[in-house]
């Protein structure tokens, strides 16, 4: 199967005196799947749209294939485009809406029906091709949505926000296997959400984007263990807000010193901190106090309020919580992992 | 009408009454709300329409007879039938069409823009802006001293009814009609043009489609039931509409709600009141007829778009 590489240089979109895209770089690889990961209304979709060719930018380049395709319209992009529901066309069966594509390209009616059923099977739903979309739940339809943008061989894949619409359940489910699938047909793929924990589960590389540009980029490992700002560390899981001190290279938190990410100029900051990176022991002593205590599985977390006011989250193995229920004093402790920190 | 859903009252609560077990002859408690519905339905719909279907099939003694019904073939009547159908049909196919235009672009403009607070509300007056008012503003502005008509006679030297007074005669009917068609047209078929989400032209477009694809093989389809069916509500619209025509034309009785009339008040012949009634059935029976095929636009569009 084909499968191209993607290169945007420069993308500029002004909406009125909105920026939409502010100079957005992104390089993807043939056959990787990026996920394009920030806040509602940061532009994610627009740069989707901007490489499905649904939306012209201002300036920048747009390479597909080695091609710099802005001047070539959607119908020509040869691009699969999956919508965050209630794309499918509601008047044919999810077969006739796989079929779409391939009558477009003019196929036969045996090449279609045979691509339409192996493409439906690709996505589990071998079963329902003469089902009407409405029919159809909504995990289904998004199913469909897919197989119909895979049966035409795209270059490139594009999806948006695909699983927002469904439920928790559902989304977890799927978002697996589009994973699974994508690997299989081993299309470049482009997967705009919201949703941090989607977004290290299912990329390759995870690009955090902020007012129209990209903020990091990078497996979702680096991503969440290495933030390179302030609005990463906050947007891509927990952290705890401590307040510290930073003398040199290293930043003085609750009695401890920590290794920091970049270089900072000394005077007080607030220092981001994972509820992983933080420990909690049962001590007579302890200026801390457990206020709460939440179960999720595995591990669990710990809240604990210390003098002053602050509040510190710890994420500590279930299999500790016996000896810290509610209100027991307590020793908060930071491991040496490098932080972020925001003045 | 009535009895169908009753019917489907009592299938749907069937359960709580213990079967076999004595009918009671008032009204069920759950029914009661839908009462007044179904009074007035018997009062304004149900017994008038038995009064022109007696009415058709009696003499002027009262004695049963065929001979009302048999002379709607009468060839004055015929031509009425035919006038009144080709009156509706061309302000419905008319009005259905630009009422259409006018509604895409309104839906273009945005859910909420100005220009579809500003159409929208216009055309909910405007549709009902029909009867002896509306005769009297195209006299006003189309009428043989309209201002309108005096302007283009005596400033461009163009005389609007060189050909005849058309105005107050069939051309003049389908203007006035289509008048109040397109309005109804655009309220009726707004729901139809909002159900199409834009995500499917944009699906068609990376799929490989073009413009004309889209609209030929996605919105055509996916609108045309509504839009049919539209055409028919606004066909049975024009057809029953009395008070514009009456207030309209002067000479004659072109079409048939004002052949009905001229039966209904006839000095010159007595007894013509059950040949009336006879006519009115017959347009009980076209409404019917397109309401029918109305109902089954319906039901197809209302699978697609919810
Ligand atoms: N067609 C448009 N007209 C005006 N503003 C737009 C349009 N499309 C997007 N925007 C604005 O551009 C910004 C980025 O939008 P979008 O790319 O949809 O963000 P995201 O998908 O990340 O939520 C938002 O503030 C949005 O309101
Ligand atoms: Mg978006």
């Amino acid at each position: 199967m084909t499968s191209a590489g993607v290169r945007l240089e420069g993308l500029r979109r002004q909406f009125g005196s909105l920026r939409a895209l502010d100079g957005l770089d992104l390089d993807m690889a043939p056959g990787e799947l990026v996920a394009l990961l920030g806040p509602s209304g940061c532009g994610k979709t627009t740069a989707l749209r901007i490489l499905a060719g649904l939306e012209d930018a201002d300036s920048g380049r747009i390479v597909v294939g080695g091609k710099d395709i802005a001047n070539v319209p959607a119908n020509r992009r040869d691009m699969g485009m999956v919508f965050q529901a209630y794309s499918l066309f509601p008047h044919l069966t999810a077969a006739e809406n796989v079929e779409f594509g391939l009558r477009l390209r003019r196929q036969n009616a045996a090449t279609r029906r045979q691509r339409a059923r192996e493409v439906l099977e690709l996505v589990g739903l071998g079963a329902h091709g003469d089902r009407y979309p409405q029919q159809l739940s909504g995990g289904q339809q998004q199913r469909v949505a897919l197989a119909r943008a895979l049966a035409i061989q795209p270059q490139v894949l594009l999806l948006d926000e695909p699983l927002s619409a469904l439920d928790a359940k559902v989304r977890v489910q799927l978002r697996e296997e589009i994973r699974r699938i994508q690997l299989e047909v081993g299309t470049t793929t482009l997967f705009v959400t919201h949703d941090q924990e989607e977004a290290l589960a299912i990329a390759d590389r995870v690009g955090v984007m902020r007012a129209g540009r990209l903020e990091q980029i990078g497996s979702p490992e680096d991503i969440y263990r290495s933030p390179a700002t302030p609005f990463v560390a906050e947007f891509v899981g927990l952290s705890n807000r401590l307040p510290g001190r930073v003398t040199g290279d290293v930043v003085e938190v609750l009695d401890a010193k920590l290794p920091l990410v970049g270089a900072v100029h000394s005077g007080p900051v607030t220092a981001l901190v994972r509820p992983e990176s933080v420990d909690v022991t049962a001590d007579p002593t302890g200026t801390g106090r457990v206020v709460a205590v939440s179960f999720l599985g595995p591990t669990a977390r710990v809240t604990v309020s210390l003098p002053d006011d602050a509040i510190v989250v710890a994420q500590l193995e279930s299999a500790r919580l016996p000896e810290l229920p509610p209100g027991t004093p307590v020793r908060v402790i930071l491991r040496p992992v490098p932080v972020v920190v925001s003045p | 009408m009535t009895a169908p859903s009753t019917g489907t009252l009592d299938q749907v609560t069937a359960p709580a009454t213990p079967r076999g077990g004595r009918r009671r002859w008032w009204p069920r408690r759950d029914l009661l709300g839908v009462l007044p519905f179904f009074v007035f339905v018997t009062v304004f719909l149900l017994i008038p329409t038995l009064v022109v279907v007696i009415g058709a099939f009696g003499g002027d003694d009262g004695r049963p007879t065929l001979d009302n019904v048999a002379a709607l073939a009468d060839g004055y009547i015929v031509d009425a039938f035919v006038r009144s159908i080709t009156l509706s049909a061309v302000t419905a196919v008319l009005g259905a069409a630009l009422g259409a235009l006018i509604g895409y672009a309104v839906v273009t403009a945005g859910p909420d823009s100005l220009v579809r607070r500003l159409v929208t509300s216009a055309c909910g007056v405007l549709a009902q802006f029909g009867g002896v008012t509306l005769a009297f503003a195209f006299i006003a502005t189309l009428g043989l001293s309209g201002f309108v008509t005096v302007f283009l006679r005596d400033s461009l030297g163009i005389d609007i009814f060189s050909g005849g007074v058309w105005l107050f005669d069939l051309p003049g009917l389908v203007l006035v009609y289509t008048y109040f068609q397109i309005p109804l047209m655009v309220i009726v078929f707004l729901p139809a043009l909002d159900g199409i989400r834009p995500q499917w032209r944009e699906a068609t477009e990376s799929l490989g489609g073009s413009t004309w694809y889209y609209w030929r093989h996605v919105a055509g389809p996916l609108l045309a039931p509504a839009f049919l069916g539209s055409t028919l509500l606004l066909f049975a619209n024009a057809f029953s509409a009395y008070a514009t025509a009456a207030a309209l034309v002067s000479q004659g009785s072109p079409i048939v709600p004002l052949q009905i009339r001229s039966a209904l008040t006839s000095e010159v012949l007595l007894g013509r009141e059950n040949l009336g009634k006879a006519m009115a059935l017959g347009m009980v029976v076209v409404v019917a007829l397109v309401m029918w095929l109305y109902g089954l636009l319906q039901r197809r569009t209302s699978r697609w778009l919810d």
